[in-house]
């Protein structure tokens, strides 16, 4: 026999169900009065610093059809590429600008909408830059563990190529499951960013 | 010793794999390719701050957070436990949602299909915040069993979802509580994904009649754990780490 090592085992996930909404976005499920504001709805003060960006998308299913229940939340650095969190140890991140994002998709068109910022680049283990990016965590019901991705995005083709965690693909053409596609209209950049569950194209997912 | 190290591994084995066909909607929204693997960069190190100013006085409270005319129906329970990690420290400043459905197994949802009536005074949610032995409670009512659209005639036992932030992304976590002697908890498709009984017993909380208040509730124990992290002095401190 030896010692034991006396570590404890993770809780198992499950699924959050269909009903998630009930918990995490009760405003948006039409329970008003409990929470005065669903968290994570908003993440962009008026004196953030950044430019301001709106990321809308669908997460498809094997068939291609879009959940309409799903919830999506985001973690993100600031402008300057620091993350408004306790373990934060490279300085000081923006005051206005919380970093963190939770939205529901849409009951009948399934689409998600994130208002937030345009994060700065941070470093690898290494101390290589990643390209900016923006993590994103997709629960719904028959998702039996929160599933995590990035988004890049389109116009950082250059910083993309260089990212030390996106040349770890061995298929490289599934890269562009993970870059949203910039568009602009009038001087506002909105990112188009769908996640694929599975099928053609499935997005990255990523086993952190 | 500082918690600044990676985490453990996530044991995938320990976890229902993504597809489980027994519960049918897992079959289209299960991705088939393997995952990247990725060690922990600042991103995943990293996560959201919840402060007490988000919390109101009631929000761990469900018997009345949603009342109107009178408190919720049905048994009264205390829920509790801690937030811990793999290491068996417990963790403070943890927000910790839950949601349920009513004691006759209805959620207030427009999605819901099941008959049961609404609970005027029972909206469903709660939250609260761990202590600094990262200890939580809720007041609510336990909820009720009930039907669901899968297989013909399945039923999902009593429980409660839990939704856990960390202290980090990495440890983001949904689970869901089930209660001590429901004999459907091995019946239940999703609950039995998890494909190891030990690990499924995890998510089974305790009857703890010591914590049952007078003349009031009964009390449930549900200790979470979520992923450790290293802390050796000798971890390879490189930047973003």
């Amino acid at each position: 026999m030896v010692q034991k090592l006396d570590h404890l085992k993770e809780t198992p996930s499950q699924t959050a169900g269909p009903y998630i909404h009930i918990g995490a976005t009760p405003n948006f499920s039409g329970i008003e009065g409990v929470y005065a504001q669903d968290l994570g709805k908003t993440m962009v003060g008026r004196d953030a610093k950044g430019e301001r960006i709106t990321i809308v998308g669908r997460v498809l299913d094997g068939l291609g059809e879009p959940l309409k229940d799903a919830l999506i939340e985001i973690w993100q650095a600031d402008a300057a590429g620091l993350y408004n969190s306790q373990q934060e140890k490279r300085g000081k991140a923006d005051p206005h600008f919380t970093g963190f994002g939770r939205q529901a998709t849409d009951y009948v068109t399934g689409e998600y909408r994130f208002e937030t910022i345009k994060p700065g680049a941070v470093p690898f283990v290494d101390g290589r830059p990643m390209a900016p990016h923006i993590t994103f965590w997709i629960v719904a019901r028959g998702i039996n563990v929160g599933l995590h991705t990035r988004m890049y995005f389109s116009d950082e083709a250059a910083a993309n190529a260089k990212c030390p965690v996106l040349a770890r693909l061995e298929h490289q053409r599934r890269v562009d499951s993970l870059v949203a596609q910039r568009s602009d209209k009038g001087g506002r950049a909105t990112y188009h960013f769908d996640i694929r569950l599975q099928g053609e194209n499935e997005t990255v997912f990523f086993d952190i | 010793m500082k918690e600044t190290g990676t985490f453990y591994r996530r044991d995938r084995g320990w976890h229902p794999p993504p597809l489980t066909p027994q519960y049918k909607t897992s079959v289209l929204r299960s991705p088939r390719l393997a995952p990247l693997s990725l060690e922990n960069t600042i991103s995943e190190l990293t996560g959201p701050v919840f402060g007490h100013d988000i919390l109101g006085a009631r929000d761990n409270d469900l018997i009345v957070n949603y009342a109107k005319s009178g408190e919720a129906i049905g048994p009264r329970i205390n829920v509790y436990g801690r937030v811990l990690d793999e290491n068996g420290r417990g963790l403070d400043g943890v927000l910790v949602e839950i949601w349920q459905a009513n004691a006759g197994g209805r959620y207030r949802h427009k999605k819901e299909g099941y008959d049961a009536p609404l609970d005027p005074n029972f909206g469903g949610c709660g939250r609260t915040i761990t202590d600094s032995d990262g200890r939580y409670w809720f007041r609510t009512v336990k909820p009720g069993p009930y039907p669901w659209p899968n297989r013909v005639n399945d039923w999902r036992p009593a429980h409660i979802h839990f939704s856990i932030f960390g202290h980090a992304f990495a440890q983001r976590l949904i689970t869901q509580m089930y209660f001590e002697g429901d004999p459907m908890i091995w019946q239940c498709p999703i609950a039995t994904g998890v494909p190891d009984r030990e690990a499924l017993e995890q998510l089974v909380a305790a009857l703890d009649r010591n914590n049952s208040t007078h003349m009031d509730s009964l009390a449930y124990k549900f200790d979470i754990v979520l992923r450790g992290r290293r802390s050796t002095p000798f971890e390879n401190k490189r930047e973003g780490n």
